[in-house]
């Protein structure tokens, strides 16, 4: 536990130390929320769907938390880089540790990243239905940060350089996001668009963020829970297996 | 303590090391010399679990290199040719982490890390950030890390590469000291031929991936009819210019150092 205690913390003493990528990661989601919440919210409005602000806070807030927590992958990158992760493998201390440890740390600072969006947000005119609800967006960012950060270690212990982890996020972080109906409802989408939302993991925190936070469901809240109850099971198992494998 | 039997690594076509075998005693100062790309560092490599072997066996402390990679991680400390420290953590952060992953009981981290950072002269800039440091303190504070759990057997891969006089000097001394009052069987590759002459009970030297010769000074001096043994090595050797093959990190590390001295 201890070994676990100190990666984790090793995580949060960069991030607060690095501020450059506290700013950086709010900016974009920032971007988001001014100019998509006030460039389409008149068109929602008019096409009678109510208030868009309301309606994309959740889901800029899991954008912020799934590339947050996909930076963990690239530290991996970055330490084999300086050098550091051979330190870390020559250590009498398992991979699975090495992986938990770490991914846990980036877990909690993407959470911290999601939570610093909900307060723009407030800023920017958005209010939350229930207060105390709300606080479950806390559980829900957590489940899915975790499964994130272990995906992206599991990325980053084989993908030997910064390019080739940009070109996963680019062609598989990316257009999951874009489909999973963070930015648009997906009532009314073509039914291929519809059945991929429904195979994204991620589609399910961004419906679990509007229960929490609007009162509104697509899916069940059950629903979303066991979805990504097995997204974090499964990534988690991918994790562990391929850092046996990693090479400092 | 340390047993190589008919190591052998190959990438491919390339003999990155070819069938070496040697032993070490305990409590030995054993050096390792060989041009660049000679098979030092893999060889260093294998025995530390970071590479395994294409075939052969190794022995660490009583521990099986291959079959029990844990109980020889924690026979040995490690101090890499290139830089393994998290710069943007402090000199005693970077002390912290290694002794909570290698078990140093909780009471003895603080002490242990005061004489050590003390021992290398860096106590006073514990608390600075690793990116502010010199080449040499950083040099210096991977030593004190990887002293820090009392290591059976340590692995110094060219630790005075870059190094002024005064700070080698004072660096052999220690390990001298490790080696003679703590019986610390001890390990090291260096260019500087002098360090191994003066500081080494025993040197192999190894080319190409073979092991060449081994013995003391004085015996290679006289099995190669020269008098120095800088002298022996190159009679050994030849006196061709090699290019090391890197590995992409490596390269970029070197990069970084470039930068880094600017």
């Amino acid at each position: 536990m201890r070994v676990i205690y100190i990666l984790w913390q090793r995580q949060l003493k960069r991030y607060f130390r690095s501020r450059s990528r506290i700013v950086g990661a709010i900016g974009q989601p920032l971007l988001f929320l001014l100019a998509l919440g006030y460039g389409l919210g008149s068109v929602y409005r008019e096409a009678g769907q109510g208030d868009y602000l309301r309606f994309l806070v959740p889901g800029i807030m899991v954008q912020t938390v799934l590339f947050s927590a996909m930076f963990f992958g690239a530290m991996i990158i970055f330490d084999r880089q300086f050098g550091f992760l051979k330190e870390t493998m020559v250590a009498p201390v398992s991979r699975f540790k090495i992986m938990i440890g770490g991914a846990l740390g980036g877990a909690t600072t993407a959470v911290m990243q999601g939570s610093l969006v909900f307060f723009i947000s407030l800023l920017l005119g958005f209010r939350p239905l229930h207060w105390i609800m709300t606080l479950m967006a806390l559980v829900f960012m957590s489940l899915l940060a975790l499964a994130i950060a272990a995906f992206s270690s599991a990325i980053g212990s084989f993908v030997q350089d910064m390019q080739g982890f940009q070109a996963i996020n680019q062609f598989l972080v990316f257009p999951l996001y874009f489909l999973s109906g963070a930015l648009y409802p997906l009532t009314h989408v073509p039914t291929w668009l519809r059945i991929i939302a429904e195979v994204n993991p991620i589609s399910y925190t961004v419906d679990s963020l509007r229960w929490a936070m609007n009162g509104t469901s697509r899916f069940t809240i059950a629903h979303d829970l066991i979805a990504m109850g097995i997204t974090l099971v499964v990534m988690l198992i991918f994790a562990t297996v391929r850092f046996r494998y990693i090479e400092a | 303590m340390i047993e190589v039997e008919h190591l052998t690594k190959h990438y491919g076509k390339v003999k990155a090391v070819e069938d070496i075998s040697f032993n070490v005693a305990e409590g030995e100062l054993f050096a390792l010399l060989g041009p660049n790309g000679a098979g030092k560092s893999t060889t260093i490599k294998m025995l530390t679990t970071l590479l395994k072997p294409t075939s052969g066996k190794l022995i660490l402390n009583g521990h099986d290199v291959a079959k029990d990679p844990d109980s020889v991680r924690s026979s040995f400390g490690i101090v890499f040719q290139d830089p393994s420290l998290d710069t943007d953590l402090t000199a005693a952060e970077n002390m912290k982490l290694h002794a909570v992953m290698y078990d140093v009981p909780k009471g003895e981290v603080n002490p242990r890390i005061e004489e050590l950072l003390r021992l290398v002269g860096l106590w006073d800039r514990r608390n600075s950030m690793v990116k502010t440091f010199s080449g040499g303190m950083k040099r210096r504070l991977e030593i004190a890390r990887g002293l820090l759990h009392h290591p059976k057997v340590l692995f110094l891969d060219e630790p005075t590469l870059g190094l002024d006089t005064q700070t080698r000097n004072l660096l052999w001394q220690y390990i001298d000291s490790l080696s003679k009052d703590k019986h610390m069987t001890i390990l090291f590759t260096t260019h500087y031929l002098e360090e191994a002459e003066t500081n080494a009970n025993r040197i192999a030297i190894i080319d190409h991936g073979k092991l060449l010769r081994i013995g003391s000074s004085a015996e290679l001096t006289a099995e190669t009819k020269t008098t120095s043994l800088e002298e022996a090595y190159l009679a050994l050797t030849g006196r061709t210019i090699r290019d090391e093959e890197v590995d992409p990190h490596e390269s970029w590390r070197a990069i970084r150092r470039a930068r880094n001295m600017r």
